[in-house]
């Protein structure tokens, strides 16, 4: 038995391309019943996420399936070619597991493509696509995925502004949730990260924008409250977490002001998370006692760190992987008939 | 047999803390279940150790400087078994490793004397007053611990650098809560010991009274001014630190006044 693998993904072409051999759910029984014509075709299963579109087939006879696979896929594209096509067992399944591991992934290490093949396998299955090898392929898979995961650092740290934002405000506060977040300047990456941490429980989102329609706007679409920009310092009581992204030439968040504010804080401390350049918030503002200012340099440097931490855990991670593919090409030379 | 348990629990506690170690070298810091099981298994081979030297000496075993120090050192791991879990601080296990294991090693190795000091009439007032005061100090210590946490996790947070420890290190106001409890929970046993002691009517040397009065008036301080929002937690954490530093500096002293003549 032969593992094949076809396919194209983010690092050989760009998302215009890659759209071309997406293949929706609402197209995949169609997709599996084409792929199923191919004659020696033992099994397939469709991956098809933003960053990839992959085929995995398994076959006794695997170079006319190879041609098969490749004819489909072309056939869907109006005659691009498909950049990744192996028949190669070894290459396959190492490909497979990288995948599942994160390793192929855009950023290094995210979990999210673990879900995306565990339903791409899974409705290969419902659907009576996948034989005795791809069950056992995938099956291993996962579990290579979880040993990687808990065994390495593959997954630490937060890798983008919002996660980044998000972790540290559970590292100061714990639990998220009754928290209040006031927005200072209502822009895109603001209300991204208002919205990873709403989405980790955050209470009450309080916007203030030079332009009141926008703020608004934006407190309406995450459930929030909208103050009028001159009045936010009256708005403050209670709120945990500022986040500043305005347009100002100059700090809107002095130190001297703050003191005078959170003299009605109590001991609760303020996480600040200045997202403007120019600055918002008054450097020294860090100085205060319970108050945790981070600009947008430093999140970005956390975040650095966090892609450094997983990009040097990625040889740990490989070691990991080939101990596995031997062990299933062992499996594999030792039951080679087909089954379903 | 005594000395086997205490041995054995120490070299239990000092793989785990080197185990504690290596992670940390390693960036691979979880020592939750390591660390617990380690002090689990410690705080087993030395209430063993402590029963059997009761055993022997017909009372609780704090009539030494010895019996004092193994006796604390097993009040720190008793209290972190009950409060530890309780606020999810599973790293203060690692914290707490090598403060236990310290106090094993300077009661094993260090040339104290280990002659059990036993009075005429036994009083169980006495004792009740002696090991509560010692198992208070083991809050102390817990809370001096989980001070040493807060700062560590308020000087990675301002320092804006990330980390491991930033990212192991439990959030910064469970440490405040965690500390101001335990230092109630200290208060509260003390004053309870205190009180049993006045009931016993035994004798006191005005040293070791003052020197136990100023640590009982340090921790009420450091909880009114809590308690009223005057002492913001890093000031506690330190406070909590300092105060554990002079129990630990003291206790041979207090053990030494308090030794029948």
């Amino acid at each position: 038995m032969t593992i094949l693998c076809a396919g194209i993904t983010h690092r050989e072409a760009a998302l215009e391309i890659r759209e071309k051999f997406a293949i929706g759910n609402h197209e995949l029984q169609e997709a599996l019943d084409t792929l199923r014509t191919i004659e020696g075709l033992c099994g397939a299963v469709v991956v098809s996420t933003c960053n990839r579109v992959e085929l995995y087939a398994s076959s006794m006879n695997p170079l006319p399936v190879r041609d098969g696979i490749r004819r489909f896929l072309k056939s869907r594209t109006c005659g691009l070619e498909v950049p990744f096509c192996t028949e190669d067992s070894l290459l396959s399944v190492r490909h497979l597991f990288r995948v599942a591991s994160g390793l192929e992934s855009m950023v290094v290490g995210e979990t999210e493509i673990l879900g995306q093949l565990k339903q791409a396998y899974s409705a290969a299955s419902d659907h009576g696509a996948t034989n005795a090898h791809l069950n056992k392929l995938f099956q291993h898979a996962f579990r290579v995925a979880k040993q990687v995961r808990t065994e390495t650092n593959i997954t630490r740290g937060a890798t983008s502004v919002g996660s980044v934002a998000v972790d540290l405000a559970g590292k100061i506060f714990g639990d998220l949730g009754g928290r209040k977040v006031m927005i200072l300047g209502a822009g895109d990456t603001s209300e991204r990260v208002a919205r990873s941490l709403v989405s980790r429980g955050v209470r009450t989102v309080i916007v203030a924008n030079r332009t009141f329609d926008r703020a608004a706007a934006l407190a309406d679409q995450i459930g929030g409250l909208a103050v009028h920009f001159d009045h936010w310092h009256t708005a403050f009581d209670e709120v945990d977490i500022l986040i500043c992204s305005t347009a100002a030439p100059h700090p809107i968040v002095t130190r001297e002001k703050l003191e005078l504010i959170l003299r009605g804080h109590g001991e609760r401390p303020l996480f600040i998370i200045d997202l403007a350049v120019p600055r918002d918030v008054d450097a020294s503002v860090n100085e205060l006692e319970n108050v945790y200012l981070y600009d947008i340099d430093s999140i970005e440097e956390i975040a650095r760190q966090s892609l450094n931490i997983r990009q040097a855990e990625i040889v740990r991670c490989e070691a990991l992987i080939e101990t596995h593919v031997a062990d299933f090409l062992h499996w594999m030379h030792n039951h080679p008939t087909h089954s379903r | 047999m005594p000395n086997f348990l205490l041995f054995a629990s120490t070299l239990i506690l000092l793989c785990s803390f080197g185990y504690t170690m290596f992670r940390l070298g390693s960036g691979r810091l979880r020592p939750g279940r390591t660390n617990l099981a380690a002090l689990i298994a410690a705080f087993l081979l030395i209430l063993g150790d402590l029963w059997l030297r009761g055993q022997a000496q017909h009372s609780c075993p704090i009539n030494s400087l010895f019996d004092v120090l193994v006796f604390t050192a097993w009040s720190i791991i008793l209290i972190y078994l009950l409060v530890g879990s309780a606020y999810r601080l599973s790293l203060l296990g690692a914290f707490t490793t090598p403060l236990v294991l310290l106090m094993l090693l300077t009661a094993e190795f260090a040339p104290l004397d280990r002659t059990p000091r036993l009075r005429a009439m036994r009083d169980p007032w006495i004792e009740f007053h002696a090991s509560l005061s010692l198992i208070a100090y083991g809050a102390f210590a817990l809370a001096g611990l989980a001070g040493i946490m807060y700062l560590l996790q308020d000087r990675q947070l301002k320092s804006r650098k990330g980390g491991t420890l930033l990212y192991n290190l439990p959030p910064i106001t469970d440490l405040a809560i965690a500390n101001t409890r335990l230092i109630w929970l200290g208060l509260g046993l003390l004053t309870v010991a205190f009180a049993a002691g006045f009931v016993s009517g035994m004798q006191v040397n005005s040293i070791k009274f003052w020197t136990s009065a100023s640590i009982w008036l340090a921790y009420a301080l450091m909880v009114a001014l809590r308690q009223i929002h005057t002492l913001a937690p890093r000031r506690t954490a330190t406070l909590s630190i300092a105060a554990l530093a002079f129990i630990l500096t003291t206790l041979p002293v207090i053990q030494h006044l308090s030794a029948p003549k």
